[in-house]
């Protein structure tokens, strides 16, 4: 998969959770849950979306790397690329 | 006969819109099925049955808006026959069959019945004819009042029944798209608004509130989540906010003066214990405002089963889908600021509940002991709590218990 639609997963994944994110208005270099709001709930919700959608595990010990989209992006990347 | 009443669903409610029949007439119901939704300006909340029975009469109208107590149906005790003179039926739509209604059932009567509403050429059990479109009354109503046509609106009922709210989003896109949505979620985030405040208001000038507070270290208890979590898939993965609940349901065993409801009946007033455990978690709802439906027993659940129960009334309560006995049955509240929140809140009491517990952020905070220093993972738990009832000390008692619990992670998970 590209970047970019490793993106489109991670957003359509985000909009499932929060239907009033404006997608073009995010920032990928920003934290995501500075711009969105995202319980711990809704976060876990997220992660487990990204991994049911791209069969990806992230581990618990992970989740402190996942600051901005771009980040996310970037871990999915590397594990897709490993798998 | 028994006699089906919009219940309370809270402190804050005083009416309620019926919005869809979940039974017809003829149905047998049992305890705790769902009978109807109705809309309580906080959210659609599935009214359950409290008894088992079956469906004499729906006397409430799809779109009626009816205050607490009114009767909405009537059903008939197991070995009952339906009285004379009164006929089995629909008082509110003859003929049409409601949502979730095909056809109705012959009842067990003793005398002919006869359908109060429904005039003779149009016969209250009917079924619709096979080519049909299932259309609730309420639904072609506002169809033809809004001079929507039926033909083009794709119903999201069973079998594609034709709803009130399929008319009325159509109606809305037929007039001006998103000017009249944003009008109706305007709207709704109002009236929510006014409810919160009516029921605040009223806690705070009925309730006299004494606050206490305890900083807990939470170290052991996220090394003991970590470790249980790495073990787990991650739909099955355990957040604190599980932890924090089950050590709550668990302290308020030995304090059972905070889990229960005051009472003012008859010009005597006082407190009523409840046995069960029924936290109230308040939730936060996207579009604003927040709803606090009960996780109901939670003493009695493992933490794994206290999380799926946990995700699911979340997800249902922004979905908008609660049931009654979640609504009305919370004991106590617990709101939990989560990750992203404030380091304390110090809430307000829920009528008739006297106590509620807050947790702020889970944050890294220097930590004396044992004439050193530390950095660890601590949590401000709060309580609020009604001094009609209880003090200041067995409050603070309550939050020693609830820090002497979580440094047991391992015990919470029985």
């Amino acid at each position: 998969m590209t970047d970019a639609e490793i993106r489109a997963v991670a957003l359509a994944t985000l909009l499932s959770i929060a239907p009033e994110v404006e997608a073009d208005q995010l920032r990928g270099d920003r934290p995501l849950r500075n711009q969105v709001d995202l319980d711990s709930m809704d976060w876990l919700n997220f992660l487990l979306g990204l991994h049911e959608k791209l069969k990806v595990d992230i581990p618990e010990a992970d989740y402190a790397r996942l600051i901005t989209l771009d980040d996310v992006v970037a871990y999915l990347q590397k594990k897709l690329g490993a798998g | 006969m028994i006699e089906f009443k919009l219940p309370a669903l809270g402190s804050d409610m005083d009416e309620g819109t019926l919005l869809e029949w979940k039974v017809g007439v003829g149905d047998t119901v049992k305890k705790g099925q769902v009978m109807a939704i109705v809309d309580t300006t906080k959210a659609a909340v599935d009214i359950e049955s409290w008894q088992e029975g079956t469906v004499y009469q729906l006397i409430a109208e799809i779109g009626q808006k009816m205050p607490v107590g009114t009767l909405m149906a009537t059903l008939l005790e197991a070995g009952e026959t339906a009285p004379a003179g009164v006929g089995a039926g629909s008082l509110c739509a003859p003929g049409i069959p409601l949502r979730g209604q095909v056809t109705a059932k012959p009842m067990p009567t003793a005398a002919p019945a006869v359908a109060i509403a429904a005039p003779a050429a149009a016969p209250a059990a009917a079924p619709a004819p096979a080519t049909r479109r299932m259309v609730s009354p309420a639904a072609r109503k506002h169809a033809e009042e809004k001079g929507v046509d039926l033909d083009r609106i794709t119903g999201t009922g069973p079998r594609g029944a034709v709803t009130l709210e399929d008319v009325e989003a159509a109606a809305a896109l037929k007039q001006a798209p998103a000017a009249k949505v944003a009008d109706k979620a305007a709207e709704k985030l109002a009236d929510m608004r006014k409810t919160i405040a009516a029921a605040m208001s009223r806690s705070k000038r009925e309730i006299p509130h004494y606050y206490v507070a305890e900083d807990i270290p939470l170290a052991k208890a996220l090394a003991w989540l970590q470790a249980a979590n790495a073990q787990r898939s991650m739909a099955e993965r355990l957040l604190p906010a599980a932890l924090l609940l089950k050590a709550v349901a668990l302290a308020l065993k030995r304090y059972p003066e905070l889990n229960g409801y005051w009472r003012q009946e008859n010009g005597n007033a006082g407190f009523v214990p409840v046995a069960a455990i029924n936290l109230g978690v308040a939730i936060s709802l996207r579009q604003g405002g927040l709803i606090a439906p009960a996780l109901l027993h939670a003493e009695h659940k493992p933490l794994t089963l206290l999380m799926q129960e946990l995700t699911d009334l979340v997800k249902r309560t922004r979905a908008g889908s609660l049931r009654s006995s979640e609504m009305s049955e919370a004991t106590i509240t617990v709101t939990n600021l989560g990750d992203q929140g404030s380091l304390a809140v110090f809430g307000v009491i829920t009528p008739p509940q006297v106590a509620l517990v807050g947790f702020g952020r889970i944050a890294e905070r220097p930590w004396a002991d044992n004439g050193g220093l530390k950095v660890l993972p601590v949590v401000t738990a709060s309580l609020s709590a009604d001094h009609r009832v209880s003090d200041g000390h067995r409050g603070a008692l309550f939050l020693l218990e609830l820090n002497d619990l979580l440094q047991r992670p391992e015990e919470l998970d029985q």
